[in-house]
């Protein structure tokens, strides 16, 4: 493993008088996924803006690299993170292309200039969208919106990637496309952090889950370790069964009609 | 991107880039010279160059047959004409960028009380008939009135070091209220010849333009739209949302301070000798997005132009399409272009998507 990339410590966030973070820590390191899995407010969103640099904390610090995030200038910050938000909007019909290109905004009157364009054609084919490369980005779908947002951000190179739920919008082929992809930042030694609702897909894809509970980590490990019926039961409140399918981990809510072992036998 | 090889899209962004500005300077051109030549005296457009290129010292075409042609195309029709391009060019160019600020394609400086500003300050020198600095008082006023105004609406919207566009967009409501209830009041107090001065102030006019004025507002406009194309880049990168933006290395509130000075720099310079000519700002973006797209490297100089080319041609409107009578131009363009916005309205939504 090589070193941190991204540290959280003590992080605290209070948002219109209630706590949405409390003490949270977190450390990243490059070549690693992590998923972010937790509840509704659990504060997953939250978690990733502050180690985004978006907000301003109550307590604690975020790190990237050496530096603290809030201490940062946008575009060194730029230069070092690029972050997927979880809604796409844009104010203008700009086209696919330019939308994508614009992730290289950070890297113009840099050495890094001369790459924009290999980079901006990887990020298409990666995202899957070269097919919509002249279309204007207000008239795609939800899906096609957040794999060209994902396009934009692949195309940023950024040595820290931060998603807020890639997949929500997504069918089952793009889901497994986005997430390999997500995957394959990290093999070539990114630290990825992945917001998810997923907990199979979070399985499937994260070297590390850390699960969120009332503004803290309740757990953070491997998925073997932290995929548990009891844990997951308490966090979210409902029971849940976890079960391995051939090497791979499914966690199924526990419905009272159909059971699932009739569904997975 | 430069370096690297150029693709079919980008050669074909650059020939409708050079296509659309070229188109746009060739029809401004035509029309300052067929504009500066039509009125009670006619000159014709041969004529207008040969007298154009003998006081650059070329003795080429002919100088204008009418004993007073020359004089009236020196003193009086190229000062409002080029007057009007000047105005034109400002104000399209300040909707440009409001627009691209707000990240809303229906935002105008008039909507963040620039207009209203000027106006009260302006109606306030009238009124009072203040003279600090004899007739340019007027103008002086009403330009510092914008300025003020906008970032006084900045400065209100703003809360926890951020703007929400929409607390901007309702500030700007109230104070252009608030403005418009001090003007109604100015109104109210002044006299017969206050009155009528403040009134044909706001319908907007070139009559009357000199070349003093010209050359005061000219570089305010050159300033102002050397500064808009210098944001273009980062302007577009707005339309991502704030949050985005900054992801992208945005100093968005840096960003937008500086826009929206450039803003007010650029409405003022033009509501200061013209009064207030709406839909420029408005209109002109409009149909360069529709033409060329959104983007801000393209949209600001081409914006600069179509403004140019729409006030002048307004503006020989105003002169001519009532024999012996000056019409406001400002109530023209308002005539021409609510309806015509509305129309936009209508087939943007089908063509080009959601507002957002």
């Amino acid at each position: 493993m090589s070193a941190t990339r991204l540290r959280a410590e003590g992080v605290s966030v209070r948002l219109d008088g209630s706590t949405v973070l409390d003490g949270v820590d977190l450390e990243v390191r490059g070549g690693e996924l992590v998923a972010l899995v937790g509840p509704n407010g659990a504060g997953k969103s939250t978690l990733l803006a502050a180690l985004a640099g978006d907000l301003d904390l109550d307590a604690g610090t975020v790190r990237l690299g050496e530096r603290e995030v809030r201490s940062m200038r946008s575009l060194d910050l730029a230069r070092r993170r690029a972050v997927l938000p979880q809604q796409g909007r844009l104010a203008f019909g700009f086209l696919v292309r330019e939308v994508v290109a614009m992730g290289r905004a950070p890297w113009a009157r840099t050495g890094h200039e001369d790459d924009d364009e290999r980079l901006v054609d990887e990020a298409l084919q990666r995202a899957d969208v070269v097919h919509l490369t002249e279309r204007r980005y207000p008239t795609l779908s939800g899906g096609e919106r957040a794999r060209t947002d994902l396009a934009r951000v692949l195309a940023q190179d950024t040595a820290v990637v931060l998603l807020d739920e890639p997949t929500a919008a997504l069918d089952i082929r793009h889901q497994e496309a986005v997430l390999s992809v997500a995957r394959n930042l990290a093999r070539v030694g990114r630290a990825v952090v992945v917001v998810l609702h997923d907990l199979s897909l979070a399985a499937a894809y994260a070297d590390r889950i850390c699960v969120l509970a009332r503004g803290a980590v309740r757990a953070d490990g491997a998925p073997h370790e932290v995929l548990t019926a009891e844990l997951l039961g308490e966090v979210y409140q409902h029971p849940v069964r976890v079960v391995d399918v051939d090497g791979a981990l499914v966690v199924v809510p526990v419905r009272e009609e159909a059971s699932c072992d009739a569904l997975l036998s | 991107m430069t370096a690297v090889p150029v693709t079919a899209a980008q050669r074909r962004t650059s020939v409708r880039r050079v296509g659309l500005l070229g188109m746009l300077s060739l029809a401004l051109l035509t029309a300052v010279v067929v504009a500066a030549g039509r009125g009670q005296l006619d000159v014709a457009p041969a004529e207008v160059v040969g007298s154009l290129l003998h006081r650059l010292g070329l003795d080429l075409g002919p100088m204008p047959s009418h004993p007073q042609g020359d004089v009236t195309l020196w003193t009086v029709r190229f000062p409002r004409v080029v007057m009007a391009a000047v105005a034109g060019a400002a104000l399209a160019t300040a909707g440009a960028l409001m627009q691209g600020i707000f990240g809303n394609p229906l935002a105008e400086p008039g909507v963040v009380g620039v207009s209203a500003g000027a106006a009260l300050a302006a109606s306030t020198v009238i009124v009072f008939d203040l003279a600090l600095v004899g007739t340019w008082t007027v103008a002086l006023f009403a330009f510092v009135g914008g300025l003020v105004t906008t970032i006084l609406v900045y400065l209100l919207s703003r809360d926890g070091g951020r703007t929400e566009v929409v607390t901007l967009v309702l500030t700007g409501i109230a104070v252009n209220a608030v403005a418009s209830a001090g003007l109604a009041f100015l109104l109210f107090l002044g006299d017969q010849q206050a009155r009528e001065e403040i009134v044909f102030w706001q319908l907007g006019s070139l009559n009357g333009s000199r070349w003093e004025q010209v050359g005061v507002a000219a570089p305010f406009m050159v300033v102002g739209l050397v500064a808009a194309m210098a944001m273009s880049r980062r302007l577009d990168l707005l339309a991502l949302g704030d949050r985005a933006a900054r992801h992208v290395g945005v100093d968005v509130e840096r960003l937008r301070m500086g826009a929206i000075v450039v803003v007010a720099l650029l409405t003022a310079a033009a509501v200061a000798f013209c009064g207030i000519i709406a839909f420029v700002g408005l209109v002109v973006p409009h149909l360069v997005r529709l033409l060329a797209g959104p983007g801000h490297r393209l949209l600001v100089p081409a914006s600069a132009l179509g403004g140019a080319l729409l006030l002048v041609v307004a503006d020989l409107g105003a002169r001519t399409l009532v024999a012996y009578a000056d019409l406001p131009i400002g109530m023209l363009t308002s005539l021409v272009g609510g309806p015509f916005f509305f129309w936009l309205i209508r087939r943007a939504r089908r063509t080009s998507g959601a507002w957002a």
